[in-house]
């Protein structure tokens, strides 16, 4: 058998409310929440990034899993912020998780898919034999360029998964990947803000490669969508995972556990990974879950869990999702936002 | 900070090492060459739990170079429930708020870059414990 040993997420305690930042820039608030079903995002601190929270998150998978680190043959970090531009972040959390030295580390990089990525090569790994187990963090503290409809989503967490093949949490049943050369969303070398196509990112983009990564996995396990306790898509906002989840099949009661960006935002690599950690907090064993990703470029990853026993047992060791979303909340206007996004030109 | 210096004090900065005595069992954070109980300069090492609570804070307005953005925070000395006292910034809170016993819980953090072309630093800090 092959699946997740442990979990565990990171959200940043600042929040930023949709109102905040359409006043800055004259923009309908009612607007934008109503229509992409945005009301406030996550915003790291100063002190925060894409290493440190991948390392918070990391650890709390560490608490559940209740394995020796030393143990982790491998370690990979998606994201679109990573803090080099030349210099892994593996290193950095493989270090800080006490990982090091016998491990094999590697940043991934895929729009929001790059957390996904992560958890596919580390269950095939763990699955081939080559590595007892092995550690996938999908994180961002993602940019968004001022004023753009970006900046209303552009949020910031993580989600890990130490993967292994025994003491399971949840069992891998099947993957499936969907990939096509489309140019929807990028960022170009030297450059802070991404660009993106607009509504472009939206039926030939987000909508075709999630539908067929969940069509191809439906066809190749013989499921269909009721056979799920719960489904998680990625959620660039709160409006498109509900979208498809409707046009697909699925039902508000498998959909909502696991959609959490109308109020986290969409924390690009972590947005679906951690969907997924929101919904094993509340899982009980035996039910089966499918994940979709989606990744501007673009590309969607699918995957089918089943929960064990063990869950239950692991999930009060470390902090729960909705534990960190929800409660002990530090709300901040827009100008604190600016500084804390390093948007402010100051001397150095 | 020199880079060599930063990689060698990773073990403490990032993982919270410190050093057993193996005669008297005082745990020293950071590590020493010998025992500051019995002399002993025979240890083995230990990772702290990296909690604790405030044995004595105060708060920075006017910050060193590197941490001007995150006016005011709280710097404080923690004492670990294994025993050292580990002087650190306190982030994600009011600093106003901050009183002496006050549960505290290890994160790792950015602690400051060498302008934007030279390294990142990153190492403990404390945040109240509350569960998240």
């Amino acid at each position: 058998m092959t699946g997740i040993v442990g979990y565990g997420t990171k959200i940043p305690r600042y929040r930023i409310k949709v109102e905040e930042i359409a006043k800055v820039w004259g923009a309908d608030a009612p607007t934008y929440k109503r229509g992409l079903n945005l009301n406030e995002k996550s915003v790291p601190a100063p002190d925060e990034d894409c290493a440190t929270l991948s390392v918070n998150a990391a650890l709390n998978a560490l608490k559940r899993a209740e394995i020796d680190p030393a143990d982790i043959g491998a370690v990979y970090v998606g994201s679109e912020s990573h803090p080099y531009a030349v210099k892994p972040t593996g290193t950095i959390v493989s270090e800080a998780i006490g990982a090091c030295p016998y491990v094999h580390t590697a940043d991934l990089e895929f729009a929001c898919k790059a957390g996904t990525e992560g958890m596919f090569i580390a269950l095939n790994l763990v699955k081939s034999g080559a590595v007892p187990y092995a550690l996938a963090i999908g994180a961002d503290t993602s940019q968004g360029a001022p004023g753009d409809a970006l900046e209303y989503s552009a949020a910031a967490g993580a989600a890990a998964f130490i993967m292994g093949t025994d003491n399971l949490i949840a069992e891998l049943k099947d993957t499936h990947c969907f990939m096509t050369d489309t140019p929807d969303f990028w960022r170009r070398e030297y450059k802070h803000y991404p660009e993106h196509g607009g509504r472009f990112t939206g039926a030939p983009a987000y909508f075709k490669h999630v539908t067929g990564a969940v069509d191809a996995i439906l066809g190749k396990t013989n499921m269909k969508p009721d056979d799920f306790k719960y489904v998680i898509f990625h959620q660039p906002n709160g409006k498109f995972p509900v979208l498809v989840a409707k046009k697909l099949g699925f039902t508000e009661q498998q959909y909502l556990p696991g959609l959490l960006s109308p109020t986290l935002g969409n924390t690009y690599s972590g947005s679906s990974p951690m969907g997924f950690a929101a919904t094993l907090d509340i899982a009980m064993p035996g039910e089966l879950i499918l994940l979709i990703s989606y990744g501007s470029g673009a590309g969607s990853d699918a995957f089918i869990f089943e929960t064990t026993k063990r869950i239950e047992e692991v999930r009060d060791r470390a902090p729960k999702l909705k534990t960190q979303l929800d409660e002990h909340k530090i709300y901040i206007e827009y100008g604190t936002y600016a500084k804390f996004r390093k948007k402010i030109l100051v001397p150095n | 900070m020199q880079v060599p210096r930063y990689w060698r004090e990773i073990p403490k900065r990032y993982r919270l090492e410190a050093a057993q005595c193996k005669k008297c069992h005082n745990i020293s954070f950071p590590e020493k060459f010998s025992c500051p109980e019995c002399g002993s300069q025979d240890f083995k090492t230990i990772k702290l739990s990296g909690k604790g609570k405030i044995s004595t804070h105060t708060i920075i307005r006017i910050a060193p170079e590197g941490f001007n953005d995150q006016v005011p925070y709280g710097m404080g000395i923690i004492e670990m429930d294994e025993g050292p006292r580990i002087m650190a910034q306190i982030t994600d809170c009011d600093p106003e708020k901050l009183k002496t016993g006050d549960r505290m819980i290890y994160q790792f953090r950015r602690i400051r870059e060498d302008g934007s072309t030279g390294v990142i630093m990153y190492a403990y800090k404390f945040v109240p414990d509350v569960g998240i």
